[in-house]
């Protein structure tokens, strides 16, 4: 694949322009507008997770192929606090930020394939894929 | 980008013209809630029609605003949620609660006008 879009993270604004400049980038393959309302939607989650955690990061997509079949890979990275314990950062209702806590988890119900890698002080890496029907 | 509000009658109109950062959503709702003590409004509409995302924190967000536009003594109606943005919104779980909420425009405002008919602060 190669190609990638890579956005870096560190105001609400660049929330705004990651999810835009993702949805466009998601359209080439064929999602449907669901789809794509869908991958706007986690990519804003992601995004807003880096600003209120992290406070700066970036959100990178790739389109994707297994077995024939294309999707979208979406990466959110940063170097933050890290998320000690990442199991009940994942339990809808949890937030320690004031959000409602139905960031993370609602993401993964969203995505088709959805993993957190995070360490205390060593950042945080979600990703998270979303496959054509 | 500043969301115009637009006064009519005992209702307060805010029609969103573009994507909002979460700044903007904040200023909104500040707005709208100044505005309903200033203008003596009893219903609020706000218009999400061009929103292609509506996420956790817009959804808060706007419930927030609700909430103390009630407890202003006043009405609010969200219109305009797209097909699209309400399938995501139920896929992640989020909820307007119990905020009112109404096809479009012409719909917020025949429900605004039906709730504010008899109760509420008396004649004009």
């Amino acid at each position: 694949m190669g190609a990638e879009l890579r956005i870096a993270i560190a105001t609400d604004a660049d929330i705004v322009t990651a999810r835009q400049e993702g949805r466009r980038w998601a359209s080439s393959l064929p999602f449907s507008a669901s789809d794509l309302t869908v991958i706007a939607t986690a990519i804003s989650e992601v995004a807003r997770n880096i600003v209120s955690y992290a406070g700066s990061g970036e959100v990178i997509i790739r389109v994707v192929e297994r077995a024939g079949r294309k999707g979208v890979d979406i990466e959110a990275r940063d170097s933050g606090p890290g998320i000690p314990d990442v199991r009940l950062a994942l339990q809808d209702g949890y937030s320690t930020s004031g959000s409602l806590g139905l960031g993370l988890p609602g993401v993964r119900r969203l995505m088709d394939e959805f993993d957190i890698r995070s360490a205390v002080n060593g950042g945080t890496i979600v990703s998270m894929r979303l496959w054509t029907r | 980008m500043l969301v115009p509000i637009l006064k009519q009658g005992d209702f307060l109109i805010a029609s969103i013209q573009s994507s909002l950062t979460d700044a903007d959503l904040l200023q909104l709702r500040d707005d709208l809630v100044e505005q309903v003590g200033r203008y003596r409004s009893r219903g609020v509409i706000v218009d999400v029609t061009v929103l292609d995302v509506m996420d956790s924190f817009a959804v808060r967000t706007l419930s927030t605003l609700a909430q103390m536009v009630t407890l202003r003594g006043a009405e609010t109606v969200i219109v305009g949620i797209q097909p699209e943005v309400a399938f995501a919104m139920v896929q992640l779980g989020l909820t307007l609660g119990a905020v009112a909420t109404a096809l479009d425009l012409e719909e917020g405002l025949a429900y605004l006008r039906q709730r504010t008919k008899r109760s509420g602060r008396g004649g004009r």
